[in-house]
């Protein structure tokens, strides 16, 4: 379904800031697979998700999206099979615009945006279903300026959005860093939701281990730019933090695991 | 009792010249308010309007078509920009400084190396002239000049609303959702400069017809004058909530203020030299409030 190969990205090159970001990374996503990653600052876990959505131009490697080569393909043709959600609440979304207005937007990703009007009325009704099922009530406000929602609300706006025109591959960058720990737990529970209901192909980024253990069918750990673990199945289910760390120190030789991966 | 007088007599010339320069406002608005670029091209595009206009006219082509190419024209000129910024990655700002510093020369070039060109409303057919501005007719220019102002902000309204319009919107507000909602910015940039510039160049077409005249100067602070009209519309009327249309009304309500207050400050003895001084005063300061204000009133919420 994806797949990353050989990918090498460094940021500042031939300065004293040359920082390396993906060593040679190589990975492969099958199809419905909903692969948690997770590593320390600096390990290339946003840079990954963000190699693969096309927001730089990768080095070297070869980046495969459904068997089509997208190495050299901008992001914005990218997002046409690409659902993304950011850590930001703010990136997502258009404060300016409506809730449905902006769920208008991203039904039209990978189309011609021509003169028809911006929004048919058979698409409001579709999307007050939609939204309905967020559960937040958002329903009975789409025409509400997506600027007055919270960031929870937002974010749950966004998943919704990048997933409204089901994409092939569905990217969630730490999207509940930002939020209080219960409306965290909302927009997690949100995603597994959406994630199995649509089989998406999923790879979502987190800071927070038990996230990471909780959620999905493999996870990934990545350190100094390349995958160091990779487990999925049964051996997943069995996982404990404890293990991770273990794991971790293994794997990357470092034998301060602890306070990195709690960094 | 005389200030009243002549100030009651300039009234319909100042209300004429505020409704001209509400179209240009209304293109100013598009990438001011819309696409968040601050584009310097108008000081240029709304001569190149003018040049286009008059030259055109006096070689005998019907006035609407001369203003139909003046708007063309100007479209070019902002498609350059535009260009300058997606294609050369030149920032905005400069971009346009570019296009109106080559505009210059364009200008004098199309108007056959001289700096004015007249177009006297005796000798040939003109849509606006300042001289039936009080008389009570058909020639009088500012019923045709509304009935324009109206058809743009239907047809405006109409575009901000469709799919276009809409990615229009998004990039202004966020490029990287735009991008991740599958729109190049690049282009609704591209479009939207065109838009401006034709509108701009536009207005400078009625313009120097109203004045009877175009000169390769006319344009020199252009992008103030429509600044000017946007805020103060804005100022003006934000205490009533409108739709999309209210505000497109609202920017060139703010044009006719800014030549009313210029008029009145005019009649009171003010020289003309100082006008634009006092011009970039006033955006400056007008720019400056909301600014002070979010900085002060933070503050007073603590005590």
């Amino acid at each position: 379904m994806v797949r990353l190969e050989d990918i090498s990205k460094t940021f500042n090159a031939g300065t004293i800031n040359a920082k390396i970001a993906l060593n040679h990374l190589n990975l492969q996503l099958n199809e419905g697979d909903f692969v948690t990653v997770i590593g320390g600052n600096g390990a290339g876990k946003s840079t990954m998700l963000n190699a693969l959505a096309g927001t730089f131009p990768v080095d070297s490697g070869k980046i495969i999206i459904d068997e089509q080569d997208v190495t050299s393909m901008p992001d914005f043709k990218r997002a046409t099979v690409l659902g993304r959600v950011f850590q930001d609440p703010m990136m997502g979304t258009n404060p300016k615009m409506m809730i449905e207005e902006n769920l208008a937007l991203a039904a039209r990703r990978g189309q011609k945006r021509g003169l028809k009007w911006s929004i048919s009325n058979d698409e409001r009704e579709q999307y007050y279903e939609a939204l309905k099922g967020l559960n937040l009530g958002l329903e009975d406000r789409m025409k509400t300026k997506v600027g007055l929602l919270s960031g929870g609300q937002r974010q749950a706006l966004t998943l919704l959005m990048a997933t409204i025109k089901k994409p092939k591959v569905l990217l969630l960058d730490e999207h509940t860093a930002a939020l209080d720990p219960k409306t965290a737990e909302k927009v997690l529970f949100m995603s597994d939701k959406v994630v199995s209901e649509n089989h998406l192909t999923t790879m979502m980024v987190t800071h927070n281990m038990r996230d990471a253990i909780a959620h999905g069918n493999r996870l990934i750990m990545m350190d100094a730019g390349r995958v160091v673990v990779d487990i999925s199945g049964e051996d997943k289910k069995h996982l404990t933090v404890t293990d991770l760390l273990e794991l971790f120190s293994k794997a990357s030789g470092n034998t301060e695991a602890n306070d990195k991966m709690l960094l | 009792m005389d200030f009243f007088v002549s100030l009651l007599y300039s009234l319909p010339g100042a209300i004429s010249q505020g409704l001209i320069w509400g179209i240009m406002a209304l293109g100013l608005f598009i990438t001011f308010r819309i696409l968040n670029v601050s584009d310097l091209t108008v000081d240029g595009s709304l001569a190149t309007g003018g040049a286009v206009c008059v030259v055109m006219i006096r070689a005998g082509f019907n006035p609407w078509i001369s203003i139909l190419c003046a708007f063309l024209v100007g479209g070019v000129a902002g498609l350059v920009t535009a260009s300058l910024q997606t294609k050369c990655g030149i920032p905005a700002i400069l971009a346009g400084i570019l296009t109106q510093l080559a505009l210059y020369s364009v200008n004098l070039r199309i108007m056959g190396g001289k700096s004015n060109q007249p177009v006297s409303v005796d000798k040939y057919k003109l849509l606006v002239s300042q001289r039936y501005v009080r008389e009570l007719s058909l020639r009088n220019p500012i019923p045709l000049v509304v009935i324009f102002i109206a058809v743009l902000i239907g047809v405006l309204y109409w575009f901000f609303g469709t799919e276009k319009g809409c990615s229009m919107r998004a990039t202004g507000v966020n490029k990287q959702m735009a991008r991740a909602q599958g729109i190049n910015p690049d282009n609704d940039i591209i479009l939207g400069l065109i838009i401006s510039n034709g509108l701009v160049a536009l207005s400078g077409a009625l313009l120097a017809q109203f004045q009877g005249a175009v000169d390769v100067n006319m344009g020199r602070g252009a992008i103030v004058i429509g600044l000017a009209a946007v805020i103060i519309g804005e100022v003006c009327l934000k205490k009533i909530k409108g739709n999309f249309a209210f505000k497109l009304f609202a920017v060139v309500f703010g044009a006719i203020i800014y030549y009313l207050v210029l008029q009145v400050t005019l009649q009171l003895g003010l020289n003309t030299n100082d006008l634009k001084l006092i011009s970039a005063l006033i955006v400056a300061l007008f720019l400056a409030v909301p600014y002070w204000k979010g900085r002060v009133l933070p503050k007073k919420g603590g005590v």
